[in-house]
């Protein structure tokens, strides 16, 4: 981006260049979405939070826990017994949901940190 | 020098003076609250008493953007152990030695810690027992003599009676750190014996008052632990956890939490999050370092001086 913005940067093909890229990323968004639609089962940790929550899954879904913070997180859900190990950055734990209800979950490392998965019949 | 309590006052005992060398190379001190630059030459004369050294937080094993090299960071820290003035008795590191509690990391840590030829004491931070019920902590430092339940103890030295405490095995549900019933007895009774003219110095890896509750940046139980030292003429509780140098004094009890060997994190309620602060290239050694505490004779004051590693 800094290129097309640098003095005499905005010429034509830079321009073509920014075109093509907005087009591809409206198009990767309709595919996230279209995933998100069919398959919402991944909770994402930023910043000493998770999200979405609370998430809304289908009886039987394997919801994934992915830590983006540079500090590790762990997932304990004490209705289910599950204590997950400490997920360091980018590592990521799944757990499956078989029964309908609403699941409160913290974080093991830093408990002021709560989630919970509403798991429908 | 946040929450500095103007009501502090020097008394007979002595209380507790802080000076910080900040990252702009100023020197400042706090007395009762009234800042005071010719204090250097005080902690100066002090050399000759006894002092020790409180390091914290290394996170060995930590690799991101913040910092991507924490062990030299650390050796950088030690190394300037070695080199503060007087000889120290010993070293305290306030916990998080490992970032994720890897055999590997507590191993490169006691081989950096070895170079300071210092007796070590310590006390874990929740990054060192993140696996198997805090056994790799356990192993290498639960030992000290007459250690109890997680590896709480207490020892004199020098006319001082330091205490470790616990308080990262059992997060309490708001997230703060928390002692525990069978530890609070226990330091009912440890101190039950020592007379109140006895400098007491506590020292634990989450802070014994709350900075800041939304973060977890505090100690559930913390208030009842401090009630039993209340009868003290001088407390001084060293904390780490919080990456950053506060101070507070409520009475005799002096608060004082250390800076990070590995990355600082941000003043509380500044940022959406506690996570580790990235600080422009070439500064990080400003926001990192250690602190040297010195116990003076009895009409002087417990003095400590944190170093940053660079400024």
């Amino acid at each position: 981006m800094r290129n097309e913005f640098a003095p005499g940067g905005i010429a034509r093909r830079g321009m073509l260049r920014a075109a093509l890229r907005l087009a591809g990323g409206v198009a990767l968004l309709g595919a996230a979405l279209r995933v998100a639609a069919a398959d919402a089962t991944e909770i994402h940790v930023d910043n000493f939070k998770f999200a979405p929550t609370p998430l809304t899954v289908p009886k039987g879904a394997t919801v994934t826990w992915i830590n983006r913070d540079d500090i590790p997180h762990s997932i304990v859900c004490q209705a289910l017994g599950f204590h997950s190990k400490p997920l360091d950055t980018d590592a990521s734990v799944s757990l499956r949901f078989d029964q309908p209800g609403k699941y409160d979950y913290i974080c093991g490392l830093h408990p002021f940190m709560r989630g919970q998965v509403i798991v429908q019949g | 020098m946040r929450d500095g309590d103007s009501t502090a006052r020097l008394g007979r005992r002595g209380v507790l003076e802080c000076m910080t060398w900040a990252g702009t190379a100023m020197v400042w001190t706090l007395v009762g609250g009234v800042p005071r630059a010719r204090l250097l030459g005080s902690a100066a004369a002090a050399t000759a008493d006894f002092s020790f050294v409180q390091v914290s937080d290394s996170h060995l094993g930590f690799d991101r953007p913040a910092n991507p090299d924490p062990t030299a960071t650390f050796g950088a820290a030690l190394k300037a152990v070695t080199e503060v003035p007087g000889q120290p008795r010993f070293l305290i590191h306030t916990g998080d030695i490992t970032h994720l509690s890897k055999p590997g990391q507590f191993d490169l840590a006691a081989q950096l810690l070895t170079t300071t030829k210092l007796r070590i004491y310590t006390v874990p931070g929740e990054h060192d027992v993140l696996e198997d019920d805090g056994k790799s902590w356990m192993n290498r430092y639960g030992g000290q003599e007459g250690a109890k339940g997680d590896g709480w103890y207490s020892f004199n030295a020098g006319g001082v009676h330091f205490i470790g405490l616990v308080n990262v095995m059992n997060l309490s549900g708001n997230g703060l750190g928390a002692l525990g019933n069978d530890q609070l007895e226990w330091l009912e009774q440890d101190v039950a014996s020592l007379t109140a003219s006895t400098p007491v110095v506590v020292f634990a890896h989450v802070p014994l008052w709350t900075v800041y509750a939304d973060w977890g940046w505090g100690t559930a139980d913390g208030a009842q632990a401090l009630t039993y030292l209340k009868r003290f003429g001088s407390v001084t509780v060293l904390n780490g956890h919080i990456h950053q140098v506060m101070q507070k004094v409520e009475g005799h009890v002096a608060f004082h939490t250390a800076r990070s060997t590995a990355f600082p994190q941000p003043v509380p309620g500044t940022t959406k999050g506690p996570g580790p602060m990235a600080v422009p290239a070439g500064q990080l050694r400003s926001y990192l370092g250690i602190a040297r505490v010195s116990v003076v004779a009895s009409n002087a004051p417990l003095a400590i001086v944190d170093t940053p590693l660079m400024g």
